[in-house]
């Protein structure tokens, strides 16, 4: 369970909870097919089925090929699905919707805005109040500890607090779900481990819904509340698995046996082939 | 194994301290700073002792000291200036139309599937004829005035600014395209906040390309038919014999073909500033 957190009038916590009964994210029978002119079809997402309460950190990790990452372009709009329900806080995904926010593996900020102004893209893009979401932007500058940076260029930065800005740039919206698409890949190891602390934090602090996608299946047990094991050929959950270890959770816990027991059941479905951690 | 102490005495401070160059280090240092001006004045004397020595005719190649006289006398002869702003303004002319023109078709061909299949095949075959070859043509259809000079300034720098405009706009990182899409831009904010930024840089190459060309293009047509202009005045330098009147056009040109740059250039860096290299 997180941390009950009672310091909660936060003005993240734009998004009320739907009523129980109905999951803030729901996939029914997904499948997605990519055709080609010269080969066989390719069976990318094999009747895809889960849900996610509001609030979540879920984690999906599988081998090359499993489909993670189409999964999660379906879910951002970015690919159509060949069939079945996507649904998030109860709007059926047919196109990108205003309600996403996105972090990809590259910070992908535009170069010749400073750090609030590529923080701001979500806004300006949906036409949403400036005022009130400038404030957001500087809040959520002061939640990653990027105080003193907003009026710089992304390339005055480093790669993990340029990630920090995407970070930003994807919460400045009060999205709906946060997806993350192997975030932290592209950062060395330490730092890597620091942004996953960060990470945790800055959901602890604002109830945001999240969808991790990574190659490490140690990053997965570590951060999220379940994790969805997917395996290849075609795309199909394998498992999911609740992580009940206790949180707060620091870096120790994970060399601890609880977390062993995880990693080594999830790891079972990787064949040689892959590259594991 | 512990970390144990040398027996030469280290002073902390001086140690942290920048080492101060030496005599030969600043004296090199000086050279390199001002080595640009020592080409350049010993390019003058080895010029200047060079045509003497070489007994070399007037007529074929002046010394620097008989450019510089032909450079005062046409300076001082109210003519040049007419000559000199019937140039400057075909150039501008036919830049300016030029760029525009391009924007607008590139921008076109670059956005629209169909306009680029339609017309790309022409445009590049287009590319690869000599313009230059087209200005009796133009004089023919626009006349001997300033109009068959803008033309030809703008067919000239024309090619060289559409392609980077074309290049430029394609250019965009598909990633940021990716990003802008997930937040739920539209195409034309797309364009607008992405595409047409990640041009800059191409556009501002091209226009640097363009200058020049538009500055040819209006020399090029003035020598085949035209009352004024710096293309006319160096047939006439040419007919008289005047050759340091005529390295006194050529040098205005290349000033005017400087400062054309230089103009692009600090544009460049206030628009496009985080492509400049370090």
């Amino acid at each position: 369970m997180k941390s009950d957190s009672s310091k909660n009038d936060r003005s993240f916590d734009l998004i009320q909870g739907t009523s129980s009964g109905v999951p803030w994210i729901s996939i029914e029978g997904l499948n997605k097919v990519y055709f080609s002119k010269k080969s066989e079809p390719t069976h990318a997402l094999s009747d895809i089925n889960f849900s996610i309460k509001q609030g979540e950190f879920i984690s999906i990790v599988g081998p090359s090929g499993c489909g993670k990452t189409t999964l999660l372009n379906i879910l951002a709009g970015l690919l159509p699905k060949t069939s079945g329900s996507a649904k998030i806080a109860g709007q059926e995904v047919l196109e990108p919707l205003k309600k996403v926010g996105m972090v990809f593996q590259a910070p992908t900020l535009l170069p010749w805005r400073t750090i609030r102004e590529n923080i701001m893209i979500p806004a300006e893009v949906q036409k949403l109040d400036k005022e009130s979401h400038l404030q957001r932007a500087d809040e959520l500058i002061t939640l990653v500890g990027l105080n003193g940076f907003e009026n710089k260029y992304p390339n005055e930065l480093s790669g993990g607090m340029q990630q920090r800005a995407g970070i930003c740039r994807a919460l400045v919206h009060s999205p709906a779900v946060l997806l993350m698409d192997e975030p932290f890949g592209a950062l060395d190891a330490m730092t890597r481990e620091y942004m996953n602390l960060e990470l945790i934090r800055i959901w602890q602090e604002s109830n945001q819904t999240i969808i991790f996608v990574t190659h490490s299946i140690s990053e997965a047990v570590f951060l999220s509340d379940r994790v969805i094991v997917l395996s290849p050929r075609p795309g199909r959950i394998a498992e999911i698995l609740d992580i009940e270890i206790p949180r707060t959770r620091d870096l120790a816990i994970m060399t601890s046996d609880q977390a062993g027991v995880y990693v080594k059941r999830i790891r079972k479905y990787f064949n040689t082939t892959s590259v594991i951690e | 194994m512990k970390n144990s102490k040398s027996t030469i005495p280290v002073n902390k401070e001086s140690l942290l301290k920048p080492k101060e160059r030496t005599l030969a280090e600043r004296v090199m240092d000086v050279f390199r700073s001002w080595s640009v001006v020592f080409v350049g004045v010993a390019g003058l004397f080895v010029w200047h002792f060079g045509v003497i020595f070489s007994g070399i005719q007037n007529y074929i190649l002046p010394g620097p000291l008989d450019v510089f006289e032909g450079l005062k006398i046409q300076l001082q002869d109210s003519l040049f200036y007419s000559h000199l702003w019937v140039t400057t303004q075909e150039s501008l002319a036919g830049f300016f139309i030029a760029s525009v023109i391009a924007m607008v078709l590139g921008t076109a061909v670059s956005q629209i599937r169909i306009v680029e299949k339609a017309f790309m095949p022409y445009i590049a075959a287009i590319q690869t004829v000599p313009k230059v070859a087209l200005a009796p043509l133009f004089v023919i259809w626009f006349g001997y005035g300033i109009s068959s000079k803008i033309v030809m300034a703008s067919v000239i720098s024309f090619f060289p600014i559409l392609i980077n405009v074309i290049e430029g706009l394609n250019s965009a990182d598909s990633e940021r395209v990716r990003m802008l899409t997930v937040f739920g831009a539209s195409k034309g904010q797309i364009f607008r906040k992405v595409k047409f930024p990640s041009a800059l840089p191409f556009i501002f190459a091209g226009l640097d390309i363009g200058v020049i060309f538009a500055i040819l293009g209006s020399v090029v047509g003035e020598f085949l038919g035209a009352q004024r202009g710096l293309g006319v005045l160096l047939i006439q330098t040419q007919y008289n014999f005047d050759i340091p009147g005529m390295f006194a056009v050529l040098i205005v040109l290349s000033l005017m073909g400087l400062i054309g740059h230089t103009v692009i250039v600090l544009l460049k860096r206030k628009f496009a500033f985080w492509s400049m290299a370090q």
